[in-house]
């Protein structure tokens, strides 16, 4: 059995208890005596507070307490922190404003944490929070992230509401290849901001026992691990040790969920602070306005070209807005996630990349499905198609003469990429697309009236976030390691513990495969534990693409010395050594002989350790009992999955709605375990990033209301708005980790957005920016048509 | 406050609620029947869908004082005698999920397309589950479950 479980098609071990109702998600759990939070929400966008009066509401009937920022003042409740220090271009540091879990004398975004009602039941909290009066003094908000830096300062002491002024490439060496081009290509363009919305909104119940002094959380995280070391060290909340935080069934999170909120926090405090168990789902729209929202980038870009099509210098400048404050990893997302990537998979030999992140009075922005490295993609493959349309050249052929063609490739930025093939996947991909057939596709939507376009989308992502001593030297707060236990039980079944969070990925299906395949234990036989801070070593949880090729890595470590300490045991048993004993398909056999033992003999006898009737299993001198190894795994470089995408759409010029009907793609995520679960993340992916090139965009109006708070006004994608995805393949495996795993998990949502827009382009003949609804189309048609007249 | 009888998975429960209460708390809150999730609040999202005297509806959208001797099918309810409804079978090969969030409602939905039109196009079937939002699948493993589902009953 055991070789074939890589690369196997398994079904999904975890599915059966959310097909039938069964599944755990936080809002299902109720304690005993739990109590209900509601919190109460700045209506404006920015406003000092003058007063928040709770008295009336203090007396409604059954309300337990209402805590507002002056308590956290009180009792010395920590901020929420931003946990990557970037240093701007001329040496300074960062610039962040203090971010209380409840605000106290400034709200910065409309949603922004005032105070919590706890009572007896929701709609009494509810209804005492109508009582609570909040004495504001608004102030002018500033909304637009390319005029923030013009706009009043938000913040004392933050100028020009700039968080930092980084910088990343060789300017003179950039400046020098502008200067030799034949040709300089420009583009300006908006990354449009996002909602991630996960099904499940958020949601925390705190718990705690005064008699043991033990403090629990359930949330929706997929981080569980970071929560308690966030609320813990940075909140002061409660020590460590005594504080349990455990995400159980978890609806999605898209990077929505990785790190600690200001409710959790509030919760978790609320809950010690009255010993009972306070309990707190978010709503929908408190979700909109609250929950961190992505990309939101400003950018213009610049692309140096010779004559011959070859591309020699890349400059860009950014601004990223950041929200009301610096969240926990929103100031790496258009660093160092954004960056280095400006460059995708060309050889360009210099690049120049400017970021500035501004606050706004707008809902925090942080990492969110590709975290930066969408931004990127969209950055240079919206360039590259222009510059090759400015050139008269074949978009695709442009492409081909600028890929990295040979590895380990040093990039002029900051990766050193391990392995790939790109012309491979492209091929590929053009194939799978019919695209020589597409000039007879094209005519035949003519035809019927119709305006049909193609999109390229060739793609690289830096994933397997990340190894530690690089983080750690460029402003991470945290190593990004991850940990694995895999723990033999007398009976010779397996648990294997992840520092690893699943929400959707499948990781009690993929692991087990790790594990049955490196052991040869059947998948029935081993359990995946994760998701309880209690149960498991600390961990970093997953995000970044991370969990297979940092958290399988760990595993299969742990594995092999499982499989060290088997082949000592059983050289032992078999008298013979260790050196002659080869483990293979769950069996330790002496070389050359019949001799062994399985592996489930060995725990046995590890856990047995002496005569037992028949059984004798003396372990050798100096060999502990027990069979239960840990490992934790710092990768030795990023992965670099990359692919390519064709996008086909056919708009309609009456409407202007835009269809996307043909979608191919070709992905290199090197080794795959399962498929069936890669899959599933590539059309997921897709899916969120085709929802961004054409439906989806939080729209702030100029006085900072979220307008779009609702799936009334947010256009979510649905079922129909999509063709059959057509998905394949190529692989080059990682050499930076055991398992050759290069990370499947946000390749879909960072190619797809520039495959639709350029497909778009194509078929419009004009530039548009995201989301191309259909509006949009309509008017930049119109516009085409009168300019053409005008010119005539 | 008023009092209800409605058959629930085949049993009868009889609760004196208020007029107000939204099926779906009935459900989730008085009955701890937790698999009916509340994904939204403009019903919009699907993951409430549940089968009221055999049609699926959104259970955030119904009074469950206004449905008082109806019978209601959860997600709890599907299956019979520990066996997966064809459906439910049909997720799970396909991987139709991964959350398992939206999918609740998306089986309830999906079952009663099957009970409306016994062999769906592609086409047929996203246009029916307009109503059900998905973030993690892209609806294609959904589309190729309903499918199979529907080949199989
Ligand atoms: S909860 Fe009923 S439609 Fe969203
Ligand atoms: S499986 Fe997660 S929302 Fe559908």
């Amino acid at each position: 059995m055991a070789s074939s479980m890589i690369g196997s098609r398994v079904e999904r071990t975890e599915d059966k208890k959310f097909i039938t109702g069964k599944g755990r998600y936080t809002a299902d759990i109720t304690l005993h005596g739990q109590t209900y939070a509601f919190f109460i929400r700045s209506p404006h966008a920015r406003a000092k507070i003058k007063k928040v009066d709770i008295s009336k509401a203090l007396a409604a009937p059954g309300v337990v307490t209402i805590l507002t920022g002056q308590d956290i003042i009180k009792d010395k409740i920590g901020g929420l922190i931003a946990g990557w220090k970037i240093v701007s271009k001329d040496g300074t540091d960062m610039k962040l404003p203090a971010h209380p879990p409840l605000a106290h004398d400034q709200v910065n975004y409309v949603g922004d944490h005032v105070a919590v009602v706890i009572a007896e039941s929701l709609e009494e909290a509810r209804n005492a929070a109508e009582l609570v009066n909040v004495d504001y003094k608004v102030l002018t908000a500033v909304v637009n992230t390319a005029s923030a830096m013009t706009s009043e300062a938000i913040y004392e002491g933050i100028d020009k509401n700039l968080c930092f002024d980084w910088e990343l490439g060789d300017k003179a060496k950039t400046e020098e290849a502008f200067a030799k081009a034949d040709r300089i290509v420009h583009l300006k363009l908006n990354n449009n901001r996002l909602v991630p919305n996960a099904m499940e909104p958020r949601a925390s119940i705190g718990e705690y026992n005064s008699s043991t002094d033990d403090l629990t959380l359930y949330t929706t995280s997929q981080n569980p691990h970071l929560t308690r070391l966030v609320i813990s060290a940075f909140n002061g909340v409660h020590p460590e040790h005594k504080f349990r935080v455990v995400a159980p069934d978890v609806g999605g999170g898209f990077g929505s969920k990785i790190y600690p909120y200001a409710e959790d926090v509030v919760i978790a405090y609320a809950a010690k602070k009255i010993g009972r168990p306070v309990k707190w789902v978010c709503e929908r729209t408190d979700s909109f306005l609250s929950d961190c929202h992505g990309r939101d980038h400003v950018t213009e870009a610049e692309l140096a070209v010779r004559k011959d099509g070859i591309v020699t210098g890349l400059r860009v400048n950014t601004i990223a807005n950041l929200g009301g404050y610096g969240s926990l990893f929103a100031t790496v997302t258009p660093t160092y996630l954004y960056a280095p990537l400006i460059v995708g998979l060309y050889n360009i030999p210099a690049a120049y990349c400017n970021v500035k992140a501004v606050f706004t009075n707008t809902a925090p922005v942080d990492a969110y499905r590709g975290a930066g490295r969408p931004e990127a993609t969209y950055l240079i493959e919206r360039i590259m198609d222009q510059a090759a349309n400015e050139m008269g050249m074949d978009r695709a052929e442009f492409r081909k003469k600028n890929f990295i063609t040979a590895f380990p490739h040093q990039q002029c930025l900051v990766h050193n990429i391990d392995s790939g093939d790109y012309h491979a996947h492209f091929n590929k991909a053009l194939e799978l697309a019919d695209y020589k057939g597409f000039a007879k596709r094209k005519a035949d939507s003519a035809a019927k009236g119709k305006l049909r376009g193609i999109g390229f989308s060739t793609y690289i992502e830096a994933c397997g976030i990340a190894p530690s001593s690089v983080v750690m030297s460029i402003g991470a707060g945290v190593g990004l390691w991850e940990s694995a236990e895999v723990r033999f039980n007398a009976t010779g079944n397996i648990s294997v513990f992840t520092g690893a969070h699943s929400h959707g990925q499948g990781h009690a299906t993929t692991f087990a495969q790790i594990v049955a395949d490196k052991l040869g234990v059947p998948m029935a036989n081993i359990d995946l534990v994760h998701g309880d801070t209690d149960k498991g070593p600390f961990g970093m949880g997953t995000y970044g693409s991370r969990s297979l090729a940092v958290g399988g890595s760990a595993i299969s470590k742990a594995c092999d010395k499982i499989i060290d300490k088997g082949k000592r045991v059983a050289a032992h048993m078999l008298e013979s050594t260790p050196d002659e004993i080869d483990f293979k398909d769950g069996e330790f056999i002496v070389r050359n002989s019949n001799k062994k033992k399985t592996i489930g003999e060995i725990a046995f006898a590890c856990y047995l350790p002496g005569t037992y009737g028949e059984i004798k299993s003396p372990l050798p001198a100096g060999v502990e009992p027990g069979l239960k190894e840990t490992a934790f795994y710092d990768p030795i470089n990023f992965s670099f999955p990359s692919g390519s995408h064709v996008c086909e759409v056919e708009i309609d010029q009456d409407t202007g709605v835009t269809k996307v009907v043909k979608y191919s793609c070709v992905d290199d995520f090197g080794t795959l375990i399962n498929p069936m679960i890669v899959e599933g993340q590539v059309h997921g992916g897709l899916a969120q990033g085709i929802g961004q090139a054409l439906y989806e965009n939080a729209y702030y109006d100029e006085t900072g209301q979220l307008v779009t708070a609702s799936y009334m006004d947010y256009a979510m994608p649905r079922a129909d708005h999509f063709p059959e995805f057509k998905i394949e393949y190529t692989c080059t495996p990682a050499t930076s980790n055991p398992l050759g795993v290069k990370g499947c998990g946000e390749a879909g949502a960072i190619a797809s957005p520039p495959a639709v827009m350029n497909a778009v382009i194509d078929a419009i003949g004009t530039d548009i920016s995201m989301p191309a609804t259909s509006e949009k189309v309509w008017q930049a048609l119109r516009t085409k048509v009168k300019s053409a007249k005008k010119a005539a | 406050m008023k009092s209800v009888t409605l058959e629930v998975n085949g049993k009868k429960v009889t609760k004196t609620i208020e007029d107000h209460l939204l099926l779906s708390s009935f459900i989730r809150e008085q009955l701890n029947l937790t698999g009916t999730h509340v994904g939204c609040d403009t019903s919009q999202c699907g993951a409430c869908v549940v089968h009221v005297d055999g049609k699926s509806v959104k259970s955030c959208t119904l009074l469950a004082a206004d449905i008082d001797g109806s019978a209601v099918t959860t997600i709890e309810g599907l299956s019979t005698n520990g066996e997966l409804h064809p459906m439910q079978a049909a997720f799970k090969k396909h991987h139709g999920l991964q959350c398992g969030f939206c999918t609740p409602g998306m089986i309830m939905s999906s079952v009663d397309l099957l009970n409306n039109n016994k062999n769906p196009s592609d086409a047929e079937i996203r246009e029916w589950l307009e109503g059900n939002i998905c973030r993690c699948t892209g609806y294609q493993n959904i589309v190729a479950a309903v499918k199979e589902a529907a080949q199989n009953s």
